[in-house]
Formats: structure tokens, C-alpha cells, sequence
């Protein structure tokens, strides 16, 4: 029971991660809070699954595909409606926002509401690990996450492009006279955040179906692990997603699965009222209190 | 005869805005007739208009409502992302106080509108130190938690709500005195926001720091503005709350947030004005839209994206600007 529940935790953990790496990296090198995180996450989901059952192509494919189309878009939004109103922070929000909302809302007014909308699983066998039973889709989703997060450090860390995004991400005005298009570089921001969202659509879903408020609840995940880790800050998203994951997992099994959002929802108070950069954030005294 | 153009506003203004005289009552009417426009409309829409629309015409006075309340806020540096929590609150005190209590709606709307306006002020209080996107956080969050708290505790008839609440005595008092509600906060805050109080409060949102160095406890006037803005929020919930005969978790919704965001978005932050006048365009068009089913949300979004991207001014600040551009021909004097 007690091997279990830590097993799941862990699990739920690096979903949770999965789920708020994307929306973290753009926020971390462009600054742009992108609430349309959970539309493109179930758009990319929805792609797939057009992909394969109305063009009929085989899954991988058809994944690779709507991770691509997926990260076009993000490219596109940036570079048409937030790139405008890049840099006001409530207009930032109310414009992505928007366009989660219109996506959002048109999948569910094209009628994509059912158990038949899900993804398969890549291989269905299932392990025995510590008594509990685990599917490798589970395992998948751990070793695909840390293979996930390996690249991206290298990215980052051992690329040029990697090395514009810290630049910009550091001082974007000082990047900006070393010749580094900074809209270009929040445009690659924005659009492997997107991509990383299509990503995690591809792993996760198969475990369960394709619904339209998932779309909120992955925002609200994501918003949830970015805030309490410190936006923008890789480290702290390890973290917060390790607590939250563990907090969600172990009031689910012995409290109530009433309780398990609040929770999560409390954790961000307390941190927001206490440290608001976050556990791992930089602080920044002056923009966050006064 | 040789004409010219004459901007219709200047002489009005250099009058009007120094020494208080105007020349006619065509001038009179220049400056007068916007603010009597509304006042006017309201007074007789509701004669004119069916049931069905005056039901509208209820929700326009009640986003509105909301609205103005966001605007009150985000004119002193508050941005809150969650109108919801205010509507709520409202919403359930006014509910507690009839279910309970069996006070009439008489008593437990204004009763609603003080306490609600509290509660919220205390709520907040911990995180008026906040600011910018960090204090619209948690306006958003706390509304979806406390619906949850509702859900699990089951307090205050949890999933279900409390229903069979009284009603008000006619719908002509409901419509009315919404409507009288609007009008009395847009005029009202209106002026409160343009005295020197309103300029501490707008001068917070400039620059807080530099109102600190006046020696000003800008925590004190925050608070005042939290409550201000949240009792005109509560308002608007326990007013809904007897014209539904219902209060349940349905109330701290993410549409009370969001509408009135898209309103002001819409119609023009800054002024209150922008605030009514967008909910008066966004909640009956969203009512003509109904025919579209799902696609209204999608409107709604494309919407917001497109005023915040194409006229981020919003549509009062746009007109009034045209209005005082306003031009007739004059004679040249010889």
C-alpha cells in the first residue's frame, strides 16, 4: 500500500513535471505567461487523433506530426498576437488566454466529448513493481521525461540557439546589442514551449481520454508546479512538482480525492504569500511586493 | 462667404474646465448629453423591451456592476484575475443570511454587500503587498479553491446549494434596482475616482513608491479600495443570488471573471464608464450569439484577443475622442 502510494506519487510527480516544463521554459527565456498551455496541449492531443483516425496515418507518424503542427502554431501566435503586446503582463495574459478559450471551446463545440477520443498506449504490458501494478505506459512516461529534460539541458546549455535563449533570458536588452533578435528568440521560446506541451500530450494521454477540461486542469497543474517551484527556474520545477506530485497522491489515498486540488491550490497561497518568486526563483524584491 | 472648421469641444472646454460657464444650451447639451444618454436609456429600455430581454438587461446591470468593480481595482494597481471570489462571496452571504436567518432581500443585499465586501478585504489582506501578475494569481485561485472547499465540506448545502431563497416582490423592482444600482456606482465612483482621494488611489497604480515618500499609508488606502471594489462585486452576487432564488457553487464560476475582464477589455479601462459601456455591448451580444451554442465561448475568446490586440484603448477611450473631435463650419469673421 505504503510502496504503492510512494510509486504513484512518483509518478504523478513527473507528469506534473511533463506538463509544466514547456509552460516554464517560455516563461523562463521570454517572459511570456502563456495560458493557452492547456488548449495546445489538448489541440496537440486532438491532432493526433484526427491524424490517425480521419487521414488514417500509423501513430508515430501521426504524433510526430502534431508535435510539429503544434509548435507551428505556438510560433504563429507569438509572432501575429503576443509579440503586439509583448511585455504588458495582463494583456499578455488576456490575449493567450483568449486564444486557449477559443480553442478550448471549439474542440467541445465540434463535439469531441466521448471515451472514443483517446490516444492508444505505445506498448500495453504491464510490470509488477514493489506489489503494485505499474503499466509501461507509466514507465514510458518516466524515462521519457528524464530523456526529455537531458536534451534540453543540453539544448541550452551546448547550442547557440540554447545560448541566446539564456541571453535573452539573462538581460534581453544587453542580448539585444550583442545582434540576438529577441522577438525571434521569444518566438522559438514560445513555440518549444508548444512543442514540449504537444510532447507531453503524446505520453500522457494514452492513460486516460481526450477531454476538452483537461485542458484547464493541465494550466492549472502547470500554473500550480511553476509558481511553487519559482517561474522560470528549471531546478525549482523539479522540485515543486516532486511535492505537489507527492502532496496530490497521498492526500488522494488518505484523505479524499475531494481534498487533492485543494491542496495544491493552498501550497501556491502559502507560497505566493510567503516567497512569491517561488522556492528556487530569483528573487526579484520590487516586482513582486511592495 | 468663406467657412472654416471649428473643433466643437475647445471653447466649451477652455470654459468649462476653468471658470464653469457655458455660452448655450447647444453647449449645455454637448457636454450633458453623453452622461444623460445612459441615464435616459435605462429608464426606458426596460418599457420597451420583453421579458426575455429585460432578463438581459438584468445581466448587462449585474457584469456591469462587476465590471465597474474590476476597473475601481485595477485603477489603484490591483489586477485581479478573479471577479468571481467578490460576486461569490456576495452571493452566499446574502444566501446564508435568507436560508438561515429568513431575512428579506430587503435587509440581506445591502447586509451582503458590507459583509461580502469584508470578508473579501480580509482575504486579501495577507497578499496586498503583492503586485502585478503575482496578486492576479491569487484572485484566480483562491475562487476555484473555494469552490472546492465547498465541494468537500459540504457546507452551506455543498454540491446542491441553497435553493428556494425569497425572491424580490416584482421583477420591474429587481430590473430597476439594478439598474439604479449600475448607474449609482458608474456616476458615483466616477466622481469618488476624480477628488484627491480617487488621485491617491490612481497615483498607487502610477507609482506607489513615490506615494509612500508622500507619507502616504498606501496599505490603508489599498485595503479601502479592496473593500470599495469588493462590496460592489458582493452587491452584484446577492443581487443575482434573489433574482435566481439560488446560490450555489455555479457562483464563483470562471465566467464572473472573466466577463468582466472581456467587458473592460471591450469598452476601456480607466474610466468606469469603459466598463459599463462593455458590458452593455459584450452580455447582449453574447445573448444574440446564444443560437451559436458552443461557438459563443469561441467568439468571447477571439474577441478578447482581437480588442486587446487591435484597440488595446478599448471602444470608450476611442469615442470619446472622436466626440471631441467633433467639427461644424463657421463663419470666417471678416
Amino acid at each position: 500500500m505504503f510502496a504503492g502510494t510512494v510509486l504513484y506519487a512518483l509518478i504523478n510527480s513527473v507528469i506534473l513535471l511533463l506538463m509544466a516544463i514547456g509552460f516554464n521554459l517560455t516563461f523562463g527565456i521570454s517572459g511570456v505567461s502563456n495560458f493557452a498551455y492547456g488548449a495546445l496541449y489538448i489541440m496537440a492531443a486532438f491532432a493526433t487523433w484526427m491524424l490517425m483516425n480521419l487521414v488514417g496515418l500509423p501513430y508515430f507518424l501521426s504524433a510526430i506530426l502534431s508535435i510539429l503542427f503544434t509548435a507551428l502554431v505556438g510560433a504563429l501566435m507569438y509572432r501575429f498576437i503576443i509579440m503586439r503586446v509583448r511585455g504588458q503582463v495582463l494583456s499578455e495574459v488576456i490575449a493567450t488566454f483568449g486564444i486557449g478559450l477559443a480553442i478550448l471551446e471549439f474542440f467541445r463545440y465540434l463535439g469531441f466529448v466521448g471515451i472514443e477520443y483517446s490516444l492508444p498506449v505505445f506498448l500495453d504490458h504491464s510490470f509488477i513493481i514493489a506489489g503494485t501494478y505499474v503499466d509501461m505506459q507509466r514507465i514510458l512516461i518516466v524515462v521519457s521525461s528524464v530523456v526529455l529534460i537531458l536534451l534540453l539541458w543540453l539544448f541550452i546549455h551546448h547550442t547557440s540557439i540554447g545560448l541566446a535563449f539564456r541571453g535573452i533570458a539573462q538581460d534581453e536588452r544587453t542580448a539585444l546589442t550583442f545582434g540576438m533578435d529577441s522577438d525571434y528568440i521569444a518566438m522559438l521560446s514560445v513555440s518549444i514551449g508548444a512543442g514540449l506541451a504537444a510532447i507531453a500530450a503524446t505520453v500522457i494521454v494514452p492513460l486516460g481520454t481526450i477531454s476538452v477540461g483537461e485542458g484547464y486542469e493541465v494550466l492549472l497543474n502547470a500554473l500550480a508546479v511553476c509558481i511553487i517551484g519559482g517561474l522560470g527556474s528549471t531546478g525549482g520545477v523539479i522540485v515543486a512538482s516532486l511535492f505537489v506530485g507527492f502532496a496530490q497522491r497521498f492526500t488522494d489515498t488518505y484523505i479524499g480525492s475531494h481534498w487533492t486540488m485543494i491542496v495544491s491550490l493552498v501550497a501556491i497561497l502559502l507560497v505566493l504569500v510567503i516567497k512569491p518568486s517561488g522556492l528556487y526563483g530569483k528573487q526579484k524584491e520590487l516586482e513582486e511586493r511592495i | 462667404m468663406q467657412k472654416r472648421k471649428e473643433r466643437i469641444d475647445r471653447g466649451i472646454k477652455v470654459r468649462s474646465e476653468d471658470i464653469f460657464a457655458l455660452c448655450s444650451w447647444k453647449e449645455m447639451l454637448y457636454l450633458s448629453g453623453p452622461r444623460l444618454l445612459p441615464l435616459i436609456a435605462f429608464a426606458l429600455l426596460p418599457l420597451v423591451l420583453g421579458t426575455y430581454w429585460q432578463r438581459v438587461l438584468l445581466s448587462v446591470a449585474v457584469f456591469g456592476l462587476l465590471a465597474i468593480s474590476w476597473d475601481i481595482l485595477a485603477q489603484s494597481g490591483m489586477v485581479s484575475l478573479g471577479q468571481a471570489l467578490f460576486f461569490g462571496t456576495g452571493a452566499y452571504c446574502s444566501g446564508v443570511l435568507n436560508h438561515y436567518w429568513h431575512l428579506p432581500p430587503m435587509v440581506t443585499i445591502p447586509a451582503a454587500a458590507v459583509v461580502g465586501g469584508v470578508i473579501c478585504t480580509l482575504l486579501l489582506l495577507p497578499v496586498l503587498r503583492l503586485r502585478g501578475i503575482y496578486f492576479a494569481m491569487v484572485t484566480l485561485i483562491i475562487p476555484l479553491m473555494l469552490v472546492r472547499i465547498v465541494e468537500a465540506t459540504k457546507v452551506f448545502g455543498g454540491t446542491e446549494g441553497l435553493s428556494g431563497l425569497t425572491p424580490l416582490p416584482s421583477h420591474w423592482i429587481e430590473l430597476y434596482v439594478s439598474l439604479a444600482a449600475l448607474l449609482g456606482a458608474l456616476f458615483g465612483f466616477r466622481r469618488v475616482m476624480s477628488s484627491d482621494y480617487g488621485l491617491v488611489l490612481k497615483g498607487i497604480n502610477d507609482n506607489d513608491r513615490s506615494v509612500m515618500n508622500a507619507g502616504i499609508n498606501i496599505y490603508w488606502f489599498k485595503a479601502q479600495a479592496l473593500f470599495l471594489s469588493s462590496a460592489v462585486g458582493a452587491f452584484a452576487g446577492a443581487l443575482m443570488t434573489h433574482v435566481y432564488m439560488f446560490v450555489g457553487m455555479p457562483v464563483f464560476a470562471l465566467d464572473y471573471s472573466i466577463l468582466p475582464i472581456a467587458a473592460v477589455v471591450v469598452g476601456g479601462h480607466g474610466s468606469l464608464a469603459g466598463a459599463a459601456l462593455g458590458a452593455f455591448i459584450l452580455v447582449p451580444l453574447s445573448e444574440a450569439l446564444r443560437a451559436l451554442g458552443g461557438l459563443r465561448i469561441v467568439f468571447y475568446g477571439v474577441f478578447l484577443v482581437v480588442f486587446i490586440v487591435a484597440l488595446p484603448e478599448g471602444i470608450f477611450h476611442f469615442v470619446t475622442r472622436k466626440y471631441h473631435q467633433f467639427e461644424r463650419w463657421v463663419e470666417v469673421e471678416k
